[in-house]
């Protein structure tokens, strides 16, 4: 077994060391009815590299690669293109087979790169501070309704109608048992009446911008109206990339940010691992989830970087801690920190710009297909297109043209009629003058 | 004065003393680095985006007015910079990783490799499902695996570590405590469980109750039978504990659980001790999460990304959460909504978006397949062999708390320092300037001065050797007073010992600019 560098002649002097007779000694703890043999198990011995590697490539290819094929899909995980020094950098042994930096002397450079993405985040979302990473956009969210509960000692969050439904289902799976979640109505392309929704029970509203439809939500009005009633903003952000054109959530007001990185540095991977981004005011910064790293000095007066404020965290609180996370994003959050890193402030908001533009067009020539029409008016790289019929049969049949051509509304909402004929459409970079006419052109054929 | 081939003088020469501060504030090898802030200017990037044009701007009133502050730099600059960051770090590819209970074992390349073929790195989680069936069907497999493995019928696949998968388990035991129309609000915790576990507790909404240990390191079985009642939803216990031993009364203390109406909760971060030797469904256990970035080598990352599955028992199976995975005539299929949910199922919620770390998924699945059911059993075996030699080595110098055997890590405590003036800190810190990661210090709580080591099945006879001599050798030059090497220790690392109080008491979270920005187009 290449893995496992202990001959036979080593286990039995290290058995004679121990004076154990056998390995079953040191078992001998273990209840006698519950120790199995080898039998009891109906699955295959060991393989060597070149087998494992066969049957794994057989089963990677009965899928299709999203680079493979003229590719439109969005709703909370985008296809960027990745520079090849990210994947080099991540895969350092020193980045990727180090544990959490618990021993800071010997893990500065996880240290400082996590000291970096905190101010990269809190620089994007405009925010004062920002945790070290969560597991993805949203767990982060669910935590940010639970630090708001605790914030403001009220139960109830309200989640707008355009925040995604997995995050929306992920969030009552918690905020329902320490509060109550309400949803705000469904509605594609247009904001909804949060405001009147508020009352003094309100702990936080929950605005995702772009939203799931792609619709971009000014979140100033929310933000007054939620701090006039002594309730918190938290805005979300699905498609990182887009606060390289809009204006960020904390200039808009809002007090809490939990967005999804996976833009920036990571592939798709079927939905993880992702990195959630936290960030919030400073004065909130004791009430906030996950790790974070914070600067300090060495005996020798050098600056250096630790772990910080834990006694908000569960190996020192136990169950009185803020958040039962033990664990960040490490190298997902790494990954998003060196491409942001490459690609500076220029790279950035050249890269928004691409995305804009080429879903603009797209949007224009798929509006422009007779039965189709475009359901958000205002939106960054995502919209929403409004077909004669069920969009989940038109996208199996693109599909079997080759073409996947975005996320129909009922994959997320399979019992909202309104949903139906919704069809959420995405461009990046990524996407081709080629890409979008082969989408349209097969679109045309489909619905005539 | 020897020479070499070509002439040249190779002698070390005669002693020098220590050499002067450099000029440049750099080592040899050794770089320091500035922060990213601190390096970059304007202007510059290290990707090559073309201007775009937009026309007919669709971003309404809400565009950008100020810049971001994002520095610019060049490819060169950005490898060079995280090149020399990550010299700064300890690597279980650089050496033993003794740390107890976090399991740093080797991390085979070839997962990586499987996990960035295209059509599983770049899938996405809502792309038809007729066009991800092999994704489906390496999930299908993994769950085979794990739920043969434990012994267990159902496992819920999506959380994304392990205190998530514990999160998980417990709504899961919420959800059937609840469709039996009963209201228990107690869980029971050992006292050597690992924080999150309590924790976890809490936030399912539950209120935490301490089950002591005994001397032995066992949990108090008797204590914990007298603390079951009708209000008791569920006990968690880790098994093997966090003192590195099996609780040898666990399918005593499973029925004493049941018969009280409760579920059995198993912190499973130590199944990499007995995987493939024991399954832990006979033992009596309702829910278990495996960390696949333990048991099954998906690598730590510096902090992740983990992954928890959560396998379950028939009683708590019907309540995993969203998304399921079923199989029918045309394939597999992933149910995301409750409406549609097979006969029977009853899920509690969702956990996360999509469906899971199906990057750790396909990186556990090629260990798996590598190790083999033979393999899986060795490695167990292994990393309980190589723990109890550790003990079996160390125990006359240092002090173990407990008698042996030991299951995957060796349980030490600090009596063997007690008038030295060296504390379990510092003989771990001493451990870096000898090339060591430290061992787990101070945890579990219910020893003095704990230190867990976690050896694994990755070393060789020979790295055990050298490690046991060092550590011996430590512990006796503590013995005797030479102190030098404790005091302050590390001394030879990137940095001295950090000072923490500074950073809590005011904490720098960020780097501020110490001008404004501009708008960069």
């Amino acid at each position: 077994m290449r893995y496992l560098p202990l001959t036979q002649d080593d286990r039995r002097v290290m058995l004679g060391r121990i004076g154990a007779p056998n390995i079953d000694t040191l078992f001998r703890d273990v209840p006698k009815e519950a120790v199995v043999g080898r039998e009891a198990f109906a699955l295959p011995d060991h393989q060597g590299e070149l087998e494992v590697e066969r049957a794994l490539a057989r089963l990677a290819a009965k899928n299709v690669a999203a680079g493979s094929v003229p590719f439109f899909c969005g709703a909370g995980a985008y296809r960027h293109h990745v520079p090849a020094a990210v994947d080099h950098l991540i895969q350092r042994s020193e980045f990727l087979t180090s544990y959490t930096p618990y021993q800071p002397e010997i893990a500065q450079g996880t240290l400082q790169y996590l000291y970096e993405f905190q101010t990269q985040v809190a620089m994007l979302t405009g925010m004062e501070v920002a945790n070290a990473s969560l597991y993805d956009g949203s767990t982060a969210t669910s935590e940010a309704v639970l630090m708001a509960q605790r914030l403001t000692r009220r139960p109830k969050a309200i989640l707008s109608g355009g925040l995604h439904p997995h995050y929306a289902g992920t969030v009552e799976t918690l905020g329902a048992l320490s509060g109550t979640v309400v949803r705000a109505p469904l509605t594609p392309g247009r904001a909804e009446d949060l405001i009147s929704l508020i009352d003094a029970e309100t702990a936080c509203v929950v605005v995702q911008s772009p939203d799931v439809f792609g619709l971009i939500r000014d979140l100033r009005p929310v933000a007054e109206a939620a701090h006039a009633k002594g309730a918190l903003l938290i805005a979300v952000v699905t498609e990182i990339v887009s606060l390289g054109l809009l204006e960020s959530p904390g200039a808009m007001g809002a007090d809490i940010v939990a967005a999804e990185g996976q833009s920036i540095g990571n592939g798709l991977n079927f939905g993880g691992p992702y990195v959630g981004l936290f960030a919030t005011r400073e004065k909130f910064v004791r009430q906030m989830p996950g790790r974070l790293a914070g600067e300090t000095v060495d005996t020798e007066g050098r600056r250096g970087f630790v772990l910080t404020l834990s006694t908000r965290e569960q190996h020192i609180r136990r169950e009185k801690a803020t958040s039962n996370i033990c664990t960040n994003s490490g190298l997902c959050c790494l990954a998003f920190t060196i491409h942001l890193a490459l690609l500076g402030e220029e790279g950035f908001v050249r890269l928004a710009r691409a995305n804009h533009a080429r879903a603009a067009a797209l949007a224009e020539k798929l509006a422009a297909v007779p039965g189709v029409s475009l359901v958000t008016q205002s939106f960054f790289n995502e919209f929403t297109l409004k077909l004669p019929n069920a969009a989940a049969q038109i996208v199996d049949h693109l599909a079997e043209r080759n073409i996947l051509s975005g996320v129909p509304g009922s994959r997320l909402l399979p019992h909202e009629p309104v949903a139906r004929d919704l069809l959420i459409v995405a461009a990046t970079e990524t996407t081709t003058d080629e890409d979008a006419k082969a989408f349209a052109d097969a679109l045309g054929e489909c619905l005539s | 004065m020897t020479m070499n081939a070509i002439g040249r003088p190779t002698s070390t020469g005669a002693a020098t003393p220590p050499s002067p501060p450099t000029i440049s504030g750099d080592r040899g090898l050794d770089h320091e680095e500035p922060l990213l802030f601190e390096l970059g200017r304007a202007g510059v990037s290290g990707v090559d985006i073309p201007p775009t044009e937009i026309s007919g701007s669709r971003l309404g009133d809400l565009r950008r007015k100020g810049a971001i502050g994002l520095p610019g730099l060049s490819e060169p600059e950005i490898v060079r910079h995280y090149v020399r960051l990550s010299r700064m770090n300890y690597a279980i590819d650089a050496g033993l990783y003794p740390l107890g209970s976090c399991t740093m074992k080797h991390n085979p390349r070839l997962n990586e490799k499987m996990a960035r073929l295209p059509g599983f790195g770049d899938l996405h989680p809502l792309q038809p499902q007729q066009t991800t069936q092999g994704a489906l069907v390496l999930i299908a497999e993994l769950m085979r695996w794990l739920t043969t493995l434990t012994g267990m019928p159902a496992v819920a696949m999506s959380p994304k570590a392990g205190a998530h998968g514990e999160l998980c388990g417990l709504l899961t035991i919420r959800a059937a405590v609840a469709a039996r129309g009963e209201k228990r609000t107690r869980v029971l915790v050992s006292s050597s469980a690992h924080g999150t576990n309590p924790a976890t507790a809490a936030l399912a909404g539950f209120s935490v109750d301490e089950v002591p240990a005994k001397d032995d390191g066992h949990v108090d079985a008797d204590a914990l039978e007298k603390m079951l009642g009708p209000d008791v939803a569920a006990i968690m216990l880790t098994n093997p504990n966090a003192c590195g031993l099996f609780e040898k009364r666990v399918k005593e203390i499973a029925d004493a659980v049941h018969k009280a109406g409760a579920y059995f909760y198993c912190d499973g971060a130590n199944f990499n001790a007995i995987a493939g030797r024991v399954r832990p469904g006979d033992l009596g256990i309702d829910a278990m999460h495996i960390n696949l970035h333990k048991t099954f080598s998906t690598p730590h990352g510096g902090g992740g990304p983990g992954s928890g599955p959560v396998v379950l028992s028939v009683a708590l199976a019907p309540f995993a959460p969203l998304p399921l995975l079923v199989q029918d005539g045309h394939g597999f299929r992933l149910v995301e909504d409750r409406e549609n949910v097979p006969p029977g199922a009853r899920p509690f919620g969702r956990m996360c978006a999509f469906h899971g770390q199906m990057g750790m998924f396909v990186r556990a699945l090629a260990y798996m397949l590598s190790h083999g059911a033979d393999g899986v059993r060795q490695a167990s075996e292994d990393a309980v062999l190589a723990a109890n030699y550790i003990l079996a080595s160390l125990k006359d110098t240092l002090s173990a708390p407990f008698e042996g055997p030991c299951m995957h890590e060796a349980l030490f405590d600090d009596s063997f320092l007690e008038g030295t003036g060296v504390s379990t800190l510092d003989f771990a810190k001493a451990m870096i300037d000898e090339g060591y990661h430290p061992m787990t210090m101070y945890f579990p709580l219910v020893v003095h001065g704990a230190m867990l080591i976690e050896p694994t099945e990755s070393e060789s006879k020979e790295s055990l050797d050298r490690f046991i001599h060092v550590m011996r050798a430590l512990a006796e030059e503590a013995k005797a007073g030479r102190l030098e090497r404790f005091a302050g220790a590390p001394h030879l690392a990137p940095r001295r010992r950090l000072d923490e109080t500074r950073a809590a008491r005011k904490p720098v979270l960020r780097w501020t600019p110490k001008v404004l920005p501009q708008a960069a187009e």
